[in-house]
């Protein structure tokens, strides 16, 4: 049991047939068919109904199988992660700090706390790199770039 | 005649000087990723897509086309010196490759693989022209139940040799077609999937899909701890890197069988350039005199692979092309790349657009010969690239998605699907998901569920439509049979292999 509870095709099969039970009952409420042919519910219908169907058949499968389900190293994992957040924490302060303040604090991040180089060269690659972006892209290319507070 | 004639019409286009630099950019940038190990075609493509939205579509596509195909000459380098392809196709070219560097053998290796691609790219490209405008005609008796058919054998194929497991493979392609069916119904202007976000109303941008699934999820990827390989020297001066007259002939049958059996390969659906290198190799060794040379240094073994992943490029382009059908996650990419573009990828796309497709012939020939002139003499200068510190090319992977999608979408929204994506994509190969059916099944999506519902319109809702033709029923019939196969236990050994050879 506590094998299983560590298997990733465990858990990505609940979760699959949950996001299928969810697609069907969407689905429900709006219109299979009528007079001038399939509606809006009739295609989600039918693959929220195979999905359900398939993460089961993943999830017995697992449940079933003689050979101990494959683990994710899960330590692994976490440094994709935190990279992960600080992409996600950058991307959704961009408007608030800007595109060349949060791609440095990113480039930082990466160069300094995930690659263990010193600070010097963090920051000269961040913030060369966000100049390079924003000279290239912006000024070059006529991308405009978040410059913060909104704008 | 005709084909010459539009030929001639095609070089017309690719000679011009922007489209000739474009062509370079995108070969030059393409041996570049094909060397860097963890930056593939596809994060590379759809980084790039957003900043071709203001060119030429003809220039895009010749750059964006260029980077295809140029990867797999790349690949090679770092399958030879380093023992580390640098793409999933060029994993077999280690297996003697690498031998072949260890007795100090790196140079003619290099030079046979260049060459190899040279004759083999060529052959597909000859394949794509002579192939695809006869396919195009026959096509155009196609009508909704043939196209939806043909969307079903696409996806199929693609699920088939994607994964390991064929219910993963499955369930990665019905989420490509549940955020496919995001935004408003088009039949109905009913709004699914949206989760109360007016951002959804116009569904997910498939650029931020694909960039946040391979792109991201690559980096993400790089960031787990991993041991680096040691690089055997790389020879120096073009008279080093030349094959002798003896590998030559010994290569003789290499050349044809890389060639069409890399074209063959790449025209089905799915099977992608990985399945075709492993193909040929095991032809060549088969049919080999000394089959105990294989993995011990043959240069027949370098030659029959690298061979059959470029020539495999050509005939990959014949059904997205043709039928508007990609085999795999790259070509899904060129695929919504043309659509982006406003055109319609399809039986009418040669008629319609002569100048992009005939453009596109043009400078494949010519991206061929400028990519043998780049790899033979400059191999030392991209084997530096493996130098490149890993924590200065992550930023800027990260910088040039994050500005691709918010020069598309000018929105911070985007932005977080990106990241979202990112995990996903991320989460995926974790567990073992292939990316291909998802991103497959988002291209395919939309049109399959228009095919589907036009088709049941044409018949009154009667499913039978789609057995009652001969044509779809046949299409039906082998996509069926293609996901009945894994059953035999047998032809899934083989399958599981060749997926895993890939992964």
């Amino acid at each position: 049991m506590q094998r299983l509870l560590r298997s990733g095709d465990f858990w990505s099969g609940l979760v699959l047939c949950a996001l299928g039970v969810y697609i069907v009952t969407e689905a429900q409420g709006w219109s299979y068919g009528g007079p001038d042919g399939p509606g809006p519910g009739f295609f989600p219908l039918w693959y929220g109904v195979a999905m359900i169907a398939l993460s089961l058949t993943l999830v017995l499968r697992t449940m079933l199988a003689r050979r101990a389900p494959r683990t994710v190293a899960w330590p692994e994992v976490r440094r994709a992660l935190a990279c992960w957040i600080v992409v996600m924490i950058a991307v959704a302060s961009m408007k608030l700090i800007g595109f060349m303040l949060s791609f440095a604090l990113l480039t930082w991040f990466i160069v300094a706390i995930m690659f263990h180089r010193s600070h010097a060269l963090a920051l000269v690659l961040g913030i060369g790199g966000a100049l390079v972006f924003q000279g290239v892209f912006d000024m070059a290319l006529g991308v405009s770039l978040p410059l913060g507070f909104g704008l | 005649m005709e084909i010459l004639h539009s030929l001639l019409d095609g070089f017309g286009v690719a000679l011009q000087p922007i489209n000739l630099a474009w062509c370079f950019v995108g070969v030059f940038l393409g041996t570049v990723i094909g060397v860097l190990p963890g930056l593939g075609p596809p994060a590379t493509i759809a980084m790039l897509l957003p900043l071709t939205f203001h060119m030429n579509p003809a220039g895009a596509m010749i750059m964006l086309a260029g980077i295809y195909y140029g990867a797999k000459y790349g690949g090679s380098t770092t399958s030879i010196l380093l023992n580390v392809p640098g793409e999933s196709a060029s994993v077999v070219t280690c297996l003697d490759g690498y031998q072949m560097a260890r007795k100090g053998r790196a140079g003619p290796a290099l030079g046979i693989a260049a060459i190899a691609s040279f004759i083999a790219g060529t052959f597909g490209v000859v394949g794509l022209m002579l192939v695809a405008p006869p396919l195009a005609k026959m096509s155009l008796a196609f009508s909704s139940p043939e196209y939806f058919a043909l969307m079903v054998l696409g996806l199929a194929m693609v699920v088939l040799l994607s994964g390991s497991s064929l219910v993963k493979a499955l369930l990665a392609m019905l989420v490509g077609l549940w955020i496919a069916t995001m935004g408003t119904d088009l039949f109905s202007a009913t709004s699914r999937f949206t989760f109360g976000r007016m951002e959804l109303l116009g569904g997910v941008d498939f650029v931020v899909v694909a960039i946040g699934v391979f792109a991201i999820a690559e980096v993400m990827s790089n960031m787990e701890p991993r041991e680096g390989g040691t690089m055997l020297p790389v020879p120096r001066g073009l008279r080093n890197l030349l094959p002798t007259w003896q590998d030559m002939k010994d290569c003789r049958f290499a050349f044809v069988n890389g060639s069409v059996l890399g074209f063959l390969i790449g025209v089905l659906p799915g099977a992608g350039s990985t399945i075709a290198s492993f193909l040929s190799y095991g032809v060549e060794k088969a049919v080999s005199r000394h089959p105990e040379r294989f993995g011990n240094g043959a240069i027949e073994g370098v030659a029959a692979p690298e061979g059959a992943n470029n020539s495999e490029t050509g005939g990959a382009l014949v059904p997205l092309l043709t039928l508007g059908i990609p085999g795999s996650g790259t070509t899904a990419i060129l695929l919504a790349a043309l659509i982006l573009w406003g055109f319609k990828p399809g039986p009418m796309l040669i008629e319609d657009s002569p100048q992009l497709f005939w453009g596109l012939v043009a400078s494949m020939y010519i991206g061929n010969v400028m990519l043998l002139v780049l790899n033979l003499p400059l191999v030392p200068a991209f084997a530096q690239l493996l130098k490149l510190p890993p924590y200065a090319m992550y930023p800027l992977i990260l910088g040039v998605s994050i500005v691709g999608v918010y020069s598309d979408s000018s929105s911070v929204f985007a932005l977080v699907l990106l990241a979202v994506f990112g995990l996903l994509g991320y989460l995926m190969r974790k567990l073992d998901y292939p990316a291909a059916p998802l991103v497959l099944g988002l291209v395919l999506g939309k049109p399959m569920e228009l095919a589907l519902r036009q088709s049941l319109m044409m018949s009154q809702g009667d499913l039978g439509i789609l057995t009652a033709r001969p044509i779809s029923a046949t299409i039906l019939a082998f996509a069926a049979i293609m996901l009945l196969l894994p059953l035999f236990r047998r032809v899934n050994r083989w399958r599981v292999q060749a997926v895993e050879q890939e992964a």
